[in-house]
């Protein structure tokens, strides 16, 4: 008896799936566990697995079409054996119908739904959009099977070693040409990338600038598919901002003190940005301003014992915000590694679903693109966001004189249904007196 | 400082251990009245006697056996095999015996014994007489390989496998013997376990041990011509392996090749690139290279016996593709 493989639930926000690709064609032999097709979900490239042993019979959803959660994608049994006539037909195409109502039980998304950015150490630039400008198969993500990557999707070639240098200098390797062999990246590739711009080489210019002419042919707007996570973003934001009333609390830090901690990584051959310093003050004031480390649930609320602090992560046609756990206890030189990965992973949208979930509170920078001062967005169902800008030197006055300190903006936006002004300003009291004083960071 | 023969530099070593220690004797064929199949015993029967410098019959499973029992009860011999060839025949001897009594017995036993000779291309000496034994002697636990190049470390490193308490594999090299370098007279150790650098370089690591350590000096030089700046590591250790030198070169140079006379299939090279691989993997440019005999018994024809070790072309070429200066 043919048995039918359906779409998974394979992260929680997930109510539809497209395939990206099939592992396996009509005919051939499966067993149970083994993975069949990859399947492009909101956050990230995942594998359908058979959970029967047999042959695959028919495939009902093509490449790139998606189809609601629990849709029948194909059919597993005897070698030959034909799909019965009371199979259900091949599921409509779920893309052209509105998404479904999100079932309000399920924990609302993790996404932020700011356009905020990496963490400041990781000034890479967002990946470059698939050269295929309709991928049927999700061509922007590298594929889970690299060998049987197909034709035209990109197979980043690099050494380890140029690889590693890539991300100690904030290069995006996407925007390399290789040397080695089939355009592999190599050593000296980077290096002449270094050698030509440095701080400002090629390879971290998101967008080559270009004149505007004018344009001699005027052509009517393209339309284009959205994908899996931009839909989500924009479902979920059309939802929060009605629904979550914000308010907001600014607040001005000095981070003299705070930017000797990098110079001291530094000499320790150690990174530590400016976020990281953030994310460890983050996670410190919520214990001890416990009451914003809360998160709304209907007619009750969380109240976490453990201090998690999210950072979102800009990624190409996205963003998403992986959370550090426990960042009040781990080193700056910790919570750095633990953000240059996920941060990577992200990109590489190899997240897994616990990776992106949790928290009450979220660090939001966009201090490496020279933004001075903004305002984020909550991120359901944390309860709170804290949107840092560029630590810049700005003339303060202090005892009368004017005098130049390097300043950094942040402003947190607030839960008011869960957290109150008074309690905001408390937190942000706190944040800003242990980044002017980090030596607090200690106790 | 002296130059000597490789030959004379094992001879020296034999010679002044046993003179240190009465414990040591030597045995195998034809060490004694014939002074040795290679000469290396040159001597020493007249110097020590018959009963430390012991002829044996063609027996090397007896010999073996004899030596591993003689070092159970105190005593510490170094068997030598005319050719490594023909150790086959003693393998269970070395391998389930004096590898394995100090683990059988709980560590009450020791086995200060050292099996010593040449392995590796001899000169039209055909299959059956031209092997090289590098990665089965280091498979096993319970005894350490060296694999000296040079004279001086020769010299040091069976001296230090004579004082050594396990078991020890010696493996010379028989068109190493007439080769002649600079010795030290008198007491010389060098740690088993210690590789050398023997040419600072920057661009590429060369990993070699025994006798292609002079292919591989003569590649670098080769290399420098074209402004190539080979850094060369000698193992001289197979077992322990020196891992912090094989690391610290490479992860100064970013590009190995290895370079070893033995067959590709399991090889010694293989498990260096495993090490590299593991422990210095974002270190790495380019893949790691072995350059290897070929994947063939040896053949007879002079011809065939020089393409089937490694070339100097092959040596050269490996170099240029791990610094992609060409294509392949």
């Amino acid at each position: 008896m043919a048995t039918p493989v359906q779409m998974p639930t394979l992260s929680p926000t997930m109510t539809e799936g497209k395939i990206t690709k099939w592992l396996k064609k009509e005919g051939d032999k499966v067993s149970s566990a083994e993975a069949i097709a990859e399947v492009e979900t909101d956050k990230s490239n995942l594998e359908v697995e058979s959970y029967e042993d047999g042959y695959l019979l028919k495939i009902l959803v093509r490449e790139g079409q998606s189809v609601p959660v629990g849709a029948p994608i194909a059919y597993v049994g005897e070698k030959g054996e034909k799909v019965s006539a009371e199979s259900p037909s091949p599921p409509q195409p779920a893309q052209a119908s509105a998404p479904p109502p999100t079932d309000i039980k399920r924990p609302p998304p993790p996404a932020a739904p700011e356009p905020a950015s990496a963490p400041t150490e990781i000034k890479r630039a967002p990946a470059p959009a698939s050269p295929k400008p309709t991928p049927p198969s999700g061509g922007q993500v590298v594929p889970l099977r690299r060998e049987e990557a197909a034709e035209g999707e990109i197979r980043l070639r690099a050494s380890p070693l140029a690889k590693r240098m890539a991300q100690d200098q904030g290069l995006d390797l996407l925007a390399l040409q290789g040397s080695g062999p089939q355009g592999r990246i190599i050593k000296r590739d980077i290096e002449a990338a270094i050698g030509q711009g440095g701080q400002g080489g090629a390879a971290r210019k998101s967008v080559p600038f270009r004149a505007l002419q004018p344009q001699l042919e005027r052509r009517p707007p393209e339309t284009l598919p959205l994908s899996s996570m931009r839909r989500v973003i924009a479902q979920r934001l059309s939802e929060v901002k009605p629904g979550v009333p914000h308010f907001y609390l600014s607040v001005d830090i000095e981070m003299d003190e705070a930017m000797k901690i990098r110079q001291e990584a530094q000499s320790l051959e150690t990174k530590v940005s400016v976020n990281d310093i953030v994310v460890k003050a983050a996670a410190i004031a919520l214990r001890r301003v416990p009451k914003v480390n809360v998160s709304l649930q209907g007619d009750r609320f969380l109240q976490y014992s453990s201090a998690d602090v999210g950072i979102a992560v800009a990624i190409d046609d996205g963003l998403i915000t992986p959370v550090i756990r426990d960042a009040d206890m781990k080193g700056l030189a910790s919570i750095s590694a633990e953000a240059r990965d996920l941060a990577e992973r992200a990109r590489r949208r190899s997240l897994k679903p616990e990776e992106y979930s949790g928290g009450s509170i979220t660090v939001s920078n966009l201090g490496m693109f020279g933004i001075d001062w903004f305002v984020a967005v909550i991120n359901p169902p944390q309860a709170a966001i804290v949107a840092v800008g560029a630590v810049t030197e700005r003339p303060v006055v202090r005892d009368g004189q004017v005098s130049v300190r390097q300043m950094m903006s942040a402003t947190l936006s607030g839960d008011h249904r869960i957290i109150d002004g008074a309690l905001g300003a408390q937190y942000l009291r706190e944040l800003k007196a242990l980044l002017e004083h980090p030596m607090r960071l200690l106790f | 400082m002296p130059e000597i023969m490789y030959r004379e530099a094992l001879n020296q070593a034999l010679a002044e251990e046993m003179e240190r220690d009465a414990n040591v004797f030597l045995m195998g064929e034809e060490v004694g009245k014939y002074q040795g199949a290679f000469k290396v015993s040159q001597g020493l029967l007249q110097r020590f006697g018959s009963a430390r410098v012991v002829d044996a019959p063609i027996s090397e499973l007896g010999f073996a056996g004899l030596g591993t029992g003689a070092a159970m009860v105190g005593l510490r011999p170094v068997i030598e095999m005319m050719t490594f060839n023909f150790a086959f025949l003693a393998m269970d001897q070395i391998f389930n015996g004096a590898a394995k009594i100090r683990h059988m017995s709980g560590g009450q036993l020791r086995v200060p014994i050292v099996f010593r000779g040449p392995e590796g291309t001899g000169g039209r000496l055909s299959s059956q007489h031209s092997q090289v034994f590098d990665s089965i002697y280091s498979q096993f636990p319970g005894i350490k390989v060296v694999a000296p190049a040079t004279p001086k470390d020769a010299k040091g490193l069976l001296k230090s496998a004579i004082r050594d308490d396990n078991p020890v594999i010696v493996f010379e090299a028989e068109r190493l013997y007439a080769v002649k370098g600079e010795v030290p007279e008198g007491e010389l150790l060098i740690p088993i376990g210690k590789a050398e650098v023997k040419r600072v370089g920057k661009d590429v690591s060369l990993i070699t041990w025994s006798r292609m350590y002079y292919y591989v000096e003569q590649a670098a030089a080769e290399l420098e011509k074209e402004g190539i700046h080979a850094e060369i590591l000698d193992l001289r250790s197979l077992r322990p392996l020196d891992e912090e030198a094989i690391l610290t070169t490479a992860k100064k140079t970013n590009r190995v090749v290895i370079v070893e006379e033995g067959w590709p299939h399991a090889g010694m090279g293989a498990q260096i690139a495993d090490l590299l691989q593991h422990k210095a993997f974002d270190h790495l440019d380019a893949p790691v290279l072995r350059v290897t005999g070929l994947d063939v018994n040896m053949s007879y024809a002079a011809n065939l016996e020089t393409l089937i070790q490694p070339t100097l072309p092959r040596i050269v070429d490996a170099v240029k593709q791990v610094l992609y200066r060409q294509e392949k």
